[in-house]
């Protein structure tokens, strides 16, 4: 493989000069046949043209009269560009059309032809223009080139959320067989095996066992990682990543630890073997909807009286924005489809629980001791995943999603850092991969798109020596072990909060 | 000249008055099927009031995201409001004490309006990548705007029009009972530029104004685990 170079780091975090389509060549492929038609899509785009333009049209339509978000966020732009330097992806490439507005105006060009009567009777004046195959090629091209981190929203004057129109584009691309290959494969495994990564019962079974004997040898202590075990209190749902992937798999151990030492009795479940839902990538309510269930069926079946939720920032934002809407889980419901499982939840705790927020509680009431020591050898800080910081919370309070990793960190370690302020927290710039555009096609964007971050982790390297990035995300420690060496840095660079806990946990004879 | 205007004025209005509560309707309501406020949120429904009440008066994410086109754009809007208050006289019989105090504000208000505007085009016109987003209409509207501003600070300081023959024309058209306007070049151009900004108000970006307070990344709370909230389409999913 040829050696790769990144973008050059900028001096001053100033504004890029336009490189005028320089990813107008990059999209990921298109799913096939096959995929599209096992998740209910047709299989590829009509032979006649007007077909798939008419099908578009009237797809965005019904999307208009379902989703107020993408009403109101198609009206209300005044093209006023407080978002237009805020996308990882326009700063790494320089691409105009990666500027959150300008990604807006592919879909809001045609939204104006075909719904508005200025767009009607004066199409050049307002920006408005007729659907082409060229346009619906752009869509496919650009549309994947937004990771749905929700940054520019921070930054909008009406909130408007480029997350909604990238995932409107998507389902209107997905409903008129113009699917993408990466998302529309996982979604297909996760129906047909149960996880994103297509790992089978029995192999998760292996696994789990192997991963018990590993934790034996190494700490001399029993530690269970149970499966499906009914009538266990708390079901954990986790990125099937933490299964085998390296870094993952560390934090994974850090959970198991938590809850041996907790000694509150907990299981996995080889039906609903994966946290993730790239329904929401794609948009399409259906998907998200039946992936979710998935944790309604295991949950109602073990009779758990918990959910608890491993390390990953979409599946956080799916279980906690939306499992009470999509499945139930949660509380204050009042109609039977959700009181049934609600009934069996114990409201005692927050449900769906955060594994961090489930660490934390343990900590705060004394139920934890550290050895501290044990992560010394780190010099840590701490990179917010878009999802978890801008589209959800944990605790009480708002912003609870930011202080409670940092104070489990603080907790587990003597040596923390903080990267400089406007790359973090709500502010955070994504991974680069996030968004269902972790893949291989995509590297040469995932590594531009990695270049805010990796200039804010060179600072904090630079300045004081930091070699430990923690992150509680499968996609950004799956994206940063492949771009980190990219950059310079080492692959090892990034992991778990909870591969910290790990470390440093005492277990002891409990 | 005199019925024409006053037909346009008519028409401007009605259509004004329309075609917003049709917007506000529309918006009212489509679903919104799933939580999606921009996190960190409120928690509660007071908080995210105070939310919307920073965002509608002071720009909160607009200061975060960038302090120039913040200053500029909070002068316009501020400046605009301050106008139309001072406006308000016109309108009112007696003029209320409230609109009498801000008389002077208004006339400086109308001098920075000028400004805010010729700050928000020069961006459009110098910043690349604001330029590269601006479409006709963007250009267009700034100009409408600064043209209403200017010919109203003309005739305020150098051009002095009957405005007790305005004020008899204005509540004339609010009561249905139609008077003449004093016949002045200057103020017919004002008044007709008005009127199209009212005509295109339903139509056009302006919708931002309504837009704001239906945007679910801003109007929701963050509660999610507590109350479960379910749209009407969703809901029947579930059957």
């Amino acid at each position: 493989m040829a050696t790769i170079t990144p973008p050059a780091y900028r001096i001053i975090p100033i504004i890029p000069v336009l490189n005028h389509g320089a990813m107008a060549k990059s999209m990921p492929y298109v799913a096939s046949e096959k995929m599209q038609e096992a998740i209910g899509f047709p299989g590829k785009l009509a032979e006649n043209w007007q077909e798939t333009h008419d099908a578009v049209i009237a797809k965005m339509g019904e999307l208009l009269g379902k989703y107020r978000s993408l009403k109101v966020y198609m009206d209300a732009c005044v093209h006023c560009g407080a978002c237009s330097d805020k996308c990882h992806y326009f700063i790494g490439t320089q691409d105009p059309k990666n500027m959150p507005v300008a990604r807006q105006d592919l879909m809001r060009s045609v939204y104006r032809r075909y719904f508005t009567l200025a767009g009607k009777l004066f199409p050049q004046w307002v920006g408005a223009r007729d659907l082409t195959r060229e346009v619906l090629d752009e869509w496919f091209s650009y549309f994947n080139q937004c990771s749905e981190c929700r940054r520019c929203s921070v930054f909008c004057p009406y909130g408007i959320d480029t997350a909604e129109i990238t995932m409107a584009a998507k389902e209107i691309l997905d409903s008129v067989g113009y699917g993408q290959k990466y998302s529309n494969e996982i979604i297909g495994k996760v129906h047909k095996i149960g996880n994103n990564l297509g790992l089978p019962g029995p192999a998760l079974e292996n696994t789990l066992e192997g991963l018990e004997e590993d934790v034996k040898e190494d700490t001399g202590i029993d530690v269970r990682f149970p499966l499906d075990v009914k009538g266990a209190e708390v079901l954990l749902i986790t990125p099937s990543a933490d299964f085998f992937a390296e870094p993952h798999i560390d934090s994974l151990i850090g959970y198991a630890k938590v809850f041996h030492a907790s000694g509150v009795s907990w299981t996995l479940s080889s039906k609903a073997s994966e946290a993730g839902n790239f329904g929401m990538f794609i948009g399409n309510y259906d998907q998200l909807r039946k992936i979710a269930l998935r944790v309604r069926e295991a949950a109602l079946e073990l009779g758990v009286k918990r959910i608890v939720v491993g390390e990953c920032g979409h599946a956080w934002r799916v279980a906690y924005s939306f499992w009470n809407t999509l499945i139930g889980v949660g509380a204050g419901a009042k109609d039977p489809y959700a009181i049934q499982l609600q009934n069996q939840l114990d409201h005692r705790y927050k449900q769906p629980m955060h594994i961090c927020e489930f660490t934390w509680d343990l900590i705060e009431r004394g139920g934890l001791s550290f050895n501290k020591e044990a992560n010394d050898k780190h010099i840590i800080t701490f990179h917010d995943s878009c999802n978890v910081a801008r589209a959800s919370r944990m605790g009480d309070m708002a912003g609870g999603q930011f202080e409670i990793p940092r104070n489990i960190i603080k907790a587990v370690a003597n040596n923390f850092v903080e990267m400089r302020d406007g790359t973090t927290r709500e502010q955070t710039f994504c991974c680069g991969g996030g968004g269902g555009l972790l893949t291989d096609e995509l590297l040469d964007l995932r590594i531009k798109g990695a270049l805010p971050r990796m200039e804010a982790l060179q600072q904090v390297a630079d300045s004081h020596g930091v070699n430990f990035m923690a992150t509680i995300c499968a996609i950004c420690k799956a994206q940063f072990t492949k771009v980190l060496p990219i950059y310079g840095f080492d692959r090892r660079v990034v992991g778990g909060v909870h591969q910290l806990v790990s470390n440093a946990i005492k277990l002891g004879d409990k | 000249m005199n019925a024409l205007i006053t037909l346009l004025f008519t028409f401007a209005i009605l259509a004004f008055v329309l075609g917003f509560g049709y917007r506000i309707y529309d918006y009212a309501r489509t679903p919104a099927p799933l939580l999606i406020p921009t996190t960190p949120a409120p928690t509660s429904r007071v908080g995210m009031l105070l939310r919307m009440l920073r965002e509608v008066t002071l720009f909160e994410s607009l200061f975060k995201a960038n302090l120039w086109t913040w200053a500029a754009s909070w002068a316009f809007h501020v400046s605009l409001a301050l106008v139309l208050i001072r406006h308000l006289r016109y309108f009112t019989e007696p003029v209320w004490f409230w609109v009498v105090l801000a008389q002077p504000f208004g006339l400086y208000a109308g001098l920075l309006m000028v400004a805010g505007l010729a700050a928000l085009w020069a961006r459009r016109i110098f910043v690349e990548r604001i330029r590269y987003i601006s479409t006709p209409s963007d250009h267009l509207m700034l100009a409408l705007l600064l043209s209403i501003a200017s010919s109203g600070l003309f005739i305020k300081f150098l051009f002095n029009t009957d405005i007790i023959g305005v004020k008899r024309f204005c509540l004339g058209i609010l009561h249905f009972d139609f008077q003449a306007l004093p016949g002045d070049g200057l103020l017919y151009l004002h008044l007709s530029l008005v009127a199209l900004l009212l005509l295109i108000f339903p139509f056009s970006k302006l919708l931002h104004a309504p837009g704001i307070f239906f945007s679910p990344s801003r109007n929701q709370v963050d509660n999610p685990r507590e109350k479960r909230h379910l749209s009407a389409w969703a809901a029947k999913l579930e059957k």
